[in-house]
């Protein structure tokens, strides 16, 4: 890890409001934004208040491309009166970042890793907005 | 300075197990502990350190000491899931090398099957997986088997292999929960949950209690039992939420395992005998490749068609492991129990001749937490 001038980097952690605030309030005006180190300019998701490779404060907000690849899916079963299957993914963003979340637009049992998926701002499962993916060029 | 064989059980004990009717997790715990204490022919008024972890209560440690009428010196409560009793040994041996305490209790016990019928858990969602609905734990582990399939071709069948030597094990155990004949067929057929995983890949919703006793070595021959003394231990944490593992096919079962053989200064080759944390199929398949017995990868062609089943190459899970025999929540301490039950020649049926070495690991969260346990007979030391 690099070394850490505690000055600097206290005043950010100081700074409110805190990163999980911020996201979901970008999140609720439909903005998908990621953090970006700026110490090592490593990309950054979930949002945190310390870079996970080497412990900066220095976090910025940026605009990820979209584009990501399927790591994993599952696909929940559930009977159709309780709604029925959908699945549930780790997809890996191009920035070099992974989150959990569902594509929507392909049958479930089409979805395999390597998938290439683009990010949309759609419904998580209490239609919360939420980060979801679609097959790369198909329409959601 | 080194833990190895500094620390032993001296007693162990189970309670409970399956269906353990009208009683309260904490009172299966206690029934275990007095097992176990009278297993040592240890009085209560000795334990001067307690552990335990708790399905709900937060703070059952504390618990545990008012309910035993205790004031121990020490009372560990460390909560990684499942792992946590292969922690707490880790401790217990540290506070008895030190002289800070001289009978350390490491107990566990959960009523789940019949408070509840399906895993008891405090735990919620993490807040960037919650919109997307997994089941909890299940489906982690199901990304994790998938990922592994993907990755290494392992296939349907070897998944189902793990769950059919776990019941080999079982029909061979007179405590297991569920004994009847299991083929890989039944297995594949099974009801899908969160592909791949099926319901005959998980492990069991029952009630139980385990309970260990441990002291130090110079005085662990002083019992009625043979001592079974911890030569090494390690543990591994890579992470919390599933979304947050960098490497689905590996574990931190890779840094737990060789922490714990080199302190234990032994090689996966030398032990004699196996418990895994197997509360899907995947993780046998996982920890197997992570502690060292296979090369990544080839973790689904070690166990396919018998390789863990009575007569195969590696004895593993022996009591039935969590997928037959007993899986109350956090399964971590029958590991250890069952580990001792080989080493002192008592497992009846199914009992490892000669067995010298065995190694236990738990796992906590969703393969977040790996600890690594190797125990052996004087022989051993
Ligand atoms: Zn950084």
């Amino acid at each position: 890890m690099a070394v850490i001038t505690l000055d600097s980097e206290m005043t950010d952690l100081k700074n409110g409001p805190g990163p999980d605030a911020v996201f979901a309030a970008k999140l609720a005006e439909g903005v998908f934004e990621i953090q970006k180190c700026g110490g090592c300019g490593a990309y950054i998701f979930h949002p945190r208040v310390i870079c996970p490779t080497c412990g900066s404060a220095n976090l910025g907000w940026i605009t990820p491309t979209g584009h990501g690849t399927v790591y994993a899916r599952t696909i929940v079963r559930r009977k159709p009166e309780r709604g029925g299957d959908y699945n549930v993914v780790l997809v890996d963003l191009d920035e070099g970042v992974r989150m959990m979340s569902r594509v929507d637009g392909i049958a479930n049992e089409e979805i395999v890793a390597g998938l290439k998926v683009t990010a949309a701002i759609g419904e998580g499962a209490d239609g919360e907005p939420a980060v979801v993916f679609r097959p790369e060029g198909g329409a959601l | 300075m080194s833990l190895r064989g500094k620390a032993a059980i001296v007693g162990a004990a189970l309670a409970g197990c399956g269906e353990a009717h009208g009683k309260s997790s904490m009172e299966i715990t206690i029934e275990a502990a007095y097992g176990a204490l009278a297993d040592a022919g240890i009085a209560l008024g000795e334990v001067d350190a307690i552990a335990t972890c708790q399905p709900l209560d937060m703070l059952s440690g504390l618990t545990l000491a008012q309910e035993l009428g205790l004031n121990p010196k020490f009372t560990m409560n460390n909560r990684m899931g499942g792992s946590s009793f292969l922690s707490h040994t880790l401790w217990a041996a540290m506070l008895l090398e030190l002289r800070l305490a001289d009978t350390v209790l490491i107990c566990y016990g959960s009523n789940q099957r019949t408070a509840s019928g399906k895993l008891m858990t405090a735990l919620g969602l993490p807040t960037y997986e919650a919109p997307y609905k997994p089941m909890f734990p299940l489906s982690s582990y199901a990304l994790a088997a998938d990922r592994h399939m993907t990755q290494f071709g392992t296939t349907r069948e070897q998944l189902a292999d793990v769950a059919v030597a776990a019941r080999a094990w079982a029909q061979k155990n007179p405590e297991a929960f569920i004994r009847d004949p299991l083929t890989r067929e039944d297995v594949i057929a099974s009801r899908l949950v969160s592909d791949p995983l099926r319901v005959r890949d998980c492990c069991l919703v029952t009630d139980g209690g385990g309970a260990i006793v441990m002291r130090r070595a110079e005085t662990a021959k002083d019992h009625p039992k043979p001592p079974v003394y911890l030569l090494g231990g390690g543990e591994g944490t890579t992470h919390r939420d599933i979304s947050e593992m960098a490497d689905l096919t590996v574990t931190g079962a890779a840094q737990s395992g060789a922490a714990a053989m080199t302190m234990a200064g032994v090689k996966p080759a030398d032990i004699d005998v196996v418990q895994l944390y197997d509360a899907f199929t995947i993780n046998v398949i996982l920890f197997l490749e992570d502690l060292g017995f296979c090369k990544k990868g080839e973790g689904g062609a070690f166990v396919e068609n018998g390789g863990i089943a009575p007569g195969g190459h590696l004895p593993v899970n022996t009591n039935g492991g969590g997928l037959s025999c007993v899986h109350p929540g956090m399964y971590g301490i029958f590991t250890l129990v069952e580990a001792v039950r080989q080493l002192r020649g008592e497992a009846g049926d199914r009992q490892i001749a000669g067995a010298e070495l065995a190694l236990a690991h738990g796992n906590g969260g969703v393969l977040s937490s790996q600890v690594t346990n190797i125990l052996g007979t004087d022989t051993a030391l």
